[in-house]
């Protein structure tokens, strides 16, 4: 895999079509006309001994939003560590089956890890902002890659990028540990946004943020994904409604059972006619 | 099995649209009796109910407004809330339609019809029984019987056009009959409306069940 520049640049895919749902979405492959970025194949992940998830083939399409939903313990989080390698930090976990990053092996064996990271990049449920300046946070990931460039560009770019220059550029020298929960988050989309990721992995971004600060990271989705490739693993069906292009349903038979993939298409038609009774079950609040 | 609430609400508003359903069928069946029994009491009698159907209508789309707002419905049950929409403003449209009925009844007055009514009151037992099944099938989620329901609408048109052209031979032989005779095709094309109307409701049905908007058969008015 190429060495990540360092520098804030989209990614390199082919003019974004229209969404393509075609005048009768159960027929056409929604997928056929979109550059595809991320993609698992029969994708199994095991801790220890015990599957957790099983089969699981979907892709992801570039500089959509993707939104993963299901229920507590059906294998969201760990499908989306499973696009970054973050699975591997940790202890026992490992996977079989493939994941493609723009149709290369995301776990050859020359692959680095770290280098991985750096062009998915994560957003976590917890807003987590190191206990440095405002301008620090942001100006980490690059200074640790060497950045040559001009930094405090770079950062003012990703501050702004992320919705939030204009609320912090005169205190970027406080402790980001000042500023709101909404706005930490937003920093911390900032500080991925700064080593150029093409991905973007949100992992329950909203879920600890006030109703204001929830449609703002959304808004800023939707503003992002123009650029960048974003999945999302969200715990509300409202809000995968409302961000996301596409939406990927996993559920478990429970009692330890792996959580599977059950139904994967626009979210125009999962949250309206999806074809499976199960999803069906799940979206209107009739699961469990 | 979660939100009992919801679904008891969700069944509850299926109920009220079965209630407007059956009070715009006795509307329709009054009207049409009213003019063949010259019954003019019972003409006003509907004229003056058309209100209790148009607010029956207001309440029912307000429960789906405060269903949508608080329930977030998704899938079918998004499905039913915006059908039963478009089926209480048909229904509401449809009970119009008797009030036209029976506001022909009224201008007619006292004078004597110009035949003894057959086929008019034949195509107001077709429409209602396209009505009443069009809401069954709504209920019961029933898209074959839905789909019999278009298909009779083409009875009902050519039942129209043999009484317009019957009304129009009356009008070519006596002018003295054209005023009531053109009232006479006015109530036979209101009930065409309200057989037509009974086809949108069971589209409504059909979507309900398979997600899809389609027009079910043709009617050629």
């Amino acid at each position: 895999m190429a060495q990540a520049p360092v520098n804030i640049k989209p990614p390199k895919f082919q003019e974004t079509p229209p969404m393509p749902l075609g005048d009768d979405p159960e027929n056409a492959d929604p997928m056929a006309k979109e550059a595809i970025a991320l993609e698992t194949k029969s994708l199994r992940v095991f801790y220890g001994s015990h599957l957790t998830l099983d089969s699981i083939s979907m892709k992801v399409a570039a500089r959509r939003i993707t939104a993963i939903i299901g229920p507590s313990g059906c294998g969201k989080s760990t499908l989306l560590r499973c696009f970054n390698r973050m699975n591997e930090l940790l202890q026992g976990a490992s996977i079989k089956g493939e994941v493609l990053f723009m149709g290369e092996d995301l776990y050859a064996r020359d692959v680095d890890p770290t280098e991985v990271r750096y062009r998915i990049g994560m957003v976590f449920q917890k807003p987590n902002p190191f206990p440095k300046s405002i301008y620090d946070n942001v100006a980490f990931g690059p200074r640790i890659n060497g950045y040559k460039g001009n930094l405090d560009e770079l950062v003012e770019k990703s501050l702004r990028r992320a919705a939030l220059w204009e609320e912090v550029k005169d205190r970027l020298k406080k402790s980001a540990l000042e500023l709101s929960g909404g706005q930490q988050q937003r920093l911390c989309i900032a500080r991925a946004l700064a080593v150029a990721p093409e991905v973007i992995l949100m992992d329950e971004p909203a879920s600890a943020l006030d109703p204001l600060a929830t449609l703002k990271i959304e808004d800023l989705m939707q503003e992002l994904a123009k650029d960048y490739t974003i999945v999302i693993v969200t715990h509300n069906m409202q809000q995968a409604a409302r961000v996301s292009d596409y939406t990927a349903f996993l559920t478990t038979e429970g009692g330890g059972a792996p959580g599977k993939l059950v139904e994967f298409g626009p979210k125009d038609v999962i949250f309206t006619n999806p074809r499976d009774q199960r999803t069906q079950d799940y979206i209107t609040g009739r699961f469990g | 099995m979660t939100r009992v609430g919801f679904d008891h609400d969700l069944k509850h508003l299926q109920d009220e649209l079965l209630e407007l359903g059956s009070m715009v069928e006795k509307a329709v069946i009054r009207a049409v009796d009213s003019l063949k029994r010259r019954d003019l009491t019972l003409a006003r009698t509907v004229v003056d109910e058309d209100k209790l159907i148009n607010a029956k209508r207001f309440a029912i789309e307000e429960t789906c407004l405060k269903l949508l707002a608080t329930q977030q419905p998704m899938a079918q049950d998004l499905r039913i809330i915006v059908a039963v929409l478009h089926t209480t403003v048909d229904l509401e449209r449809m009970g119009d339609h008797a009030e036209g009925i029976a506001r022909v009844s009224i201008r007619i007055g006292d004078d004597p019809l110009i035949k003894p009514l057959i086929d008019i009151p034949r195509m107001m037992e077709l429409a209602v029984s396209m009505l009443r099944r069009a809401l069954d099938s709504f209920i019961h989620r029933d898209t074959a019987a839905a789909t019999r329901v278009c298909n009779d609408d083409d009875e009902i048109d050519n039942l129209n056009d043999q009484i317009y052209r019957e009304l129009l031979t009356y009008m070519l032989q006596d002018p003295r009959k054209i005023t009531q005779a053109t009232y006479l095709t006015w109530v036979a094309h209101n009930l065409e409306r309200i057989a037509d109307r009974s086809t949108n409701i069971a589209e409504q049905a059909v979507f309900v069940v398979t997600g899809k908007r389609e027009e079910i058969g043709s009617s050629k008015y």
